[in-house]
C-alpha cells in the first residue's frame, strides 16, 4: 500500500528529522510538509536535507490545511506543530492560537477526509505538571493532582482534549497521542537546552528535580514507526532512567547558583527582555520538583527501547555542545 | 565477564596485572569525589542516589545508632534477602528518627535499601523533600508503593503517620490508629509479605509532655511539642535522650495467597490491617520487657 503522509512543523528540527526519515522509506509516495515558515534548509541554501518532503507554506490557524488534505488524498497526518515557547515577536497569544487553534483547524480536516487513516500527534509530558503530590512516575492513565494551569502545558493538555474528541468521532481513524519527554541532542533546540548552555545555572533554592530526556534520534524512530505502523493509544516517549539536575549541572560542568523560587519571577522577566533564556512558570515548576514518566506501555507495543537512556541523551547533547565536566573529559 | 579464548594463553606482565587488593582509602576518597563532582553515578527514577545515601547521609547517622542508641536487631532472618516485602512499624518519637534508624539497620544489618513511604507534608518541604528522595523515600501514594514493590523492593510504612510519632509521652508503646489500610492492598496488589516490626526506645528520646497547638497551626505543623528540656533548653532540647533501642522483625504474613483483585475488598484489607496491628502491639509489648530499663543501667 502506497502512503501519502502530511507533516506539519517541518520548519523546526524534530519536525524536519521526521519527515527525512519518512521520505527515505520506500513504501510511502509522497510526503507533505506543511509550516508557517519555510524550513531553514530550504531558505538558506536549497539543501535538501527534507529529502524529497515537498513544502506547503500554510498557516494552521487557517482552514487552508483542509484543502491541502483534500488534494493530496494525504492517508496519514503527523502533527509535529506545536510550539513550546513564545516567539520573541508574537508572545503568548499568538502560541496559544498557533498550538490549539491550529490542531483544531487540522483535525477538523482530518474529520472531513475520506482519505485519512492514522493521525499521530506529538505532546509533551508536561500535562502530568510537575507537583509534590503527585507519584513519582506517571504512567499514561493517571489523573494528575495538579494538571497544567498556564503555558505550554496547558495547550497540550487542550491540544490532547481535542485528539480524544476526534478519536471518538472517527473511531475508523487510527490515533497515536505521544506524550515526550523533554528532547536533547545536538540539533535540538528548546528553552531547557538553551537553559543548559548558559555559563551559569540558576537553580530553585532546596530543590534538585528529576530531569527526563528522549534522544532526537530515537523520538524521530518512535515517530517514524507510528507513522507507518499500527498502534492507536497514548503513550509517554522518554530515554530509561532520570538525571538530577544538579548532576547535569556537574556533567555540563557548570556552577549551579540557588535562588530562592521568587527571584525568578524577577529574574525571568529580565532574561525575557534581554532575549536569553526563558523562565515561564511551568519551567519554574519543572525546576522544583521534576517529573518522571513509565515508558513501559511504549517498549510493550513496539517491542523497541529508546537506543539512549537520559542519561546518555544528555551526555550526547554536551558532547556536541563541547561541555564537560569539571577537570576531564567524558568518553 | 567472560574471557576471549585467544587470551588464554597470553602473559599478563605483573605490573599490569590488576591488583585485588583494596584500593587505598586516600585512592578511594579520590575516586569517590571524582564521581561527584563530574556527576558520574546513577540515580532510580524515584532519585534515589544510593551512593551519597551509604557514604554520606547514613555516615553522619551511624554514630547515632551504634553509640548514642545502641541499636540492637532483632530476627533479621525475616527480612527476605532480594525479594519485595512490605516492612510495617510503630511510628514514635516526636521527630521521626525511627525512621532513620530503622533504614540504618536494614542497610548496614541487613543489606537491603529501605523504601520509606512518607506523609505529603515531608514532599512540600525545600530540601527535607529533595533529601527524602535522594535517600530513597518517597510519596506514600498507591502509585508509588505498587511500583516500588513490583520492582522487588523493601517499601516501609508508619500507618500510624502524625498520630503515631506525635503522640504526648504518657500514650507511649500504644499504637494508635492505623490508617484506610492502604498499605495491605498494595501487599496483597504486588503479593509480597508483610513484615510486622517493633521499635522500642524511639517513645523515651523527646518524651512529649505538652503541645503547643496554636504555634504549630500558625507554621503549618502538626503539632509543635514540649518536652522536658525543649523549648526550654533552646536548642540543647533537640539533642535526643540516649534510650536503648530495640528493633524486632517479625514472622512475614504472607498475602500470596490472596487474589490481586482482593485488594479491592475493603473486609480483607481490614482485616488484615487489625491482624498486622495486633501483632505489632505484641511484639512491642515483648520487647519492650525484653530490652528493660530505658536508660539502662540506671533508670
Amino acid at each position: 500500500m502506497t502512503h501519502t503522509v502530511l507533516v506539519t512543523g517541518v520548519s523546526r528540527h524534530i519536525g524536519a528529522r521526521v519527515a527525512s526519515a519518512l521520505a527515505a522509506d520506500p513504501d510511502i509516495s509522497r510526503v507533505i510538509g506543511v509550516d508557517t515558515v519555510p524550513p531553514p534548509s530550504l531558505t538558506r541554501d536549497g539543501d535538501s536535507s527534507l529529502g524529497r518532503t515537498e513544502f506547503v507554506r500554510v498557516d494552521l490557524r487557517s482552514p487552508d490545511i483542509a484543502q491541502v488534505i483534500a488534494a493530496a488524498d494525504i492517508d496519514t497526518v503527523v502533527h509535529m506543530s506545536l510550539v513550546s515557547a513564545p516567539s520573541r515577536s508574537g508572545g503568548r497569544a499568538a502560541m496559544k492560537e498557533h498550538n490549539v487553534i491550529g490542531t483544531m483547524q487540522l483535525l477538523g480536516a482530518c474529520q472531513r477526509s475520506a482519505t485519512v487513516r492514522r493521525v499521530v500527534v506529538r505532546s509533551t509530558t508536561a500535562v502530568y505538571g510537575s507537583s509534590p503530590r503527585d507519584p513519582a512516575v506517571f504512567t499514561e492513565d493517571l489523573e494528575p493532582h495538579d494538571g497544567p494551569v498556564h503555558g505550554y502545558a496547558k495547550d497540550a493538555a487542550e491540544v490532547e482534549g481535542y485528539v480524544r474528541g476526534f478519536a471518538r468521532r472517527r473511531p475508523d481513524v487510527t490515533v497515536s497521542l505521544l506524550r515526550f519527554a523533554n528532547f536533547m541532542g545536538p540539533g535540538v533546540d528548546s528553552p531547557l537546552t538553551r537553559y543548559f548552555t548558559q555559563p551559569v545555572l540558576p537553580s530553585v533554592f532546596g530543590f534538585d528535580p528529576r530531569l527526563q530526556f528522549i534522544h532526537e534520534d530515537d523520538a524521530v524512530e518512535v515517530l517514524r514507526r507510528m507513522a507507518t505502523e499500527h498502534h492507536p493509544g497514548t503513550f509517554n516517549v522518554a530515554g530509561a532512567g532520570v538525571l538530577l539536575l544538579s548532576q547535569c549541572a556537574r556533567r555540563a560542568g557548570r556552577p549551579s547558583l540557588p535562588l530562592p523560587s521568587s527571584a525568578f519571577r524577577v529574574l525571568g522577566g529580565a532574561v525575557r527582555r534581554v532575549g536569553l533564556v526563558e523562565y515561564s512558570p511551568e519551567q519554574v515548576r519543572l525546576l522544583c520538583h521534576g517529573r518522571a514518566v513509565d515508558t513501559a506501555r511504549l517498549e510493550a507495543e513496539l517491542g523497541w527501547k529508546p537506543k539512549f537512556s537520559t542519561a546518555a541523551a544528555f551526555d550526547d547533547f554536551l558532547r556536541s555542545h563541547d561541555l564537560r565536566p569539571l577537570g576531564g573529559a567524558r568518553p | 565477564m567472560s574471557v576471549p579464548h585467544e587470551e588464554e594463553g597470553r602473559v599478563i606482565p605483573i605490573s599490569a596485572a590488576p591488583s585485588f587488593a583494596e584500593p587505598e582509602p586516600m585512592a578511594r576518597l579520590l575516586a569517590f569525589v571524582r564521581r561527584r563532582v563530574t556527576g558520574d553515578y546513577e540515580v532510580d527514577e524515584f532519585g534515589y542516589d544510593p551512593e551519597l545515601t551509604d557514604k554520606v547521609v547514613l555516615e553522619l547517622i551511624r554514630p547515632l545508632y551504634n553509640h548514642w542508641f545502641r541499636v540492637e536487631p532483632v530476627e533479621l532472618k525475616n527480612i527476605p534477602d532480594d525479594s519485595g516485602a512490605l516492612i510495617v512499624a510503630n511510628h514514635s518519637g516526636t521527630l521521626p528518627m525511627d525512621a532513620l534508624m530503622l533504614q540504618v539497620a536494614l542497610h548496614d544489618e541487613a543489606g537491603r535499601a529501605l523504601r520509606l513511604l512518607g506523609a505529603d507534608l515531608v514532599y512540600q518541604l525545600p530540601f527535607l523533600s529533595h533529601l527524602a528522595r535522594k535517600t530513597g523515600h518517597t510519596l506514600a501514594c498507591p502509585e508509588d508503593a505498587d511500583r516500588l514493590l513490583r520492582k522487588g523492593e523493601l517499601v516501609g510504612v508508619f500507618p500510624e503517620g502524625f498520630k503515631g510519632v506525635g503522640k504526648p509521652f504518657s500514650e507511649r508503646y500504644k499504637l494508635q490508629r492505623f490508617g484506610r489500610g492502604g498499605f495491605v492492598a498494595s501487599a496483597i496488589r504486588a503479593g509480597v509479605p508483610i513484615v510486622p516490626t517493633a521499635i522500642v526506645g524511639a517513645e523515651e528520646i523527646y518524651p512529649k509532655i505538652g503541645d503547643l497547638k496554636t504555634v504549630a497551626r500558625l507554621l503549618g505543623l502538626p503539632y509543635l511539642p514540649i518536652t522536658p528540656f525543649f523549648p526550654l533548653l533552646g536548642p540543647l532540647g533537640l539533642v535526643p535522650l540516649p534510650s536503648k533501642w530495640m528493633i524486632e522483625f517479625g514472622e512475614p504474613i504472607r498475602t500470596d495467597e490472596y487474589d490481586p483483585s482482593a485488594a479491592d475488598d475493603p473486609m480483607l484489607v481490614f482485616n488484615i490491617t487489625d491482624h498486622v496491628r495486633e501483632v505489632i502491639q505484641q511484639l512491642l509489648n515483648e520487647l519492650r520487657l525484653r530490652r528493660g530499663h530505658a536508660f539502662p543501667p540506671f533508670l
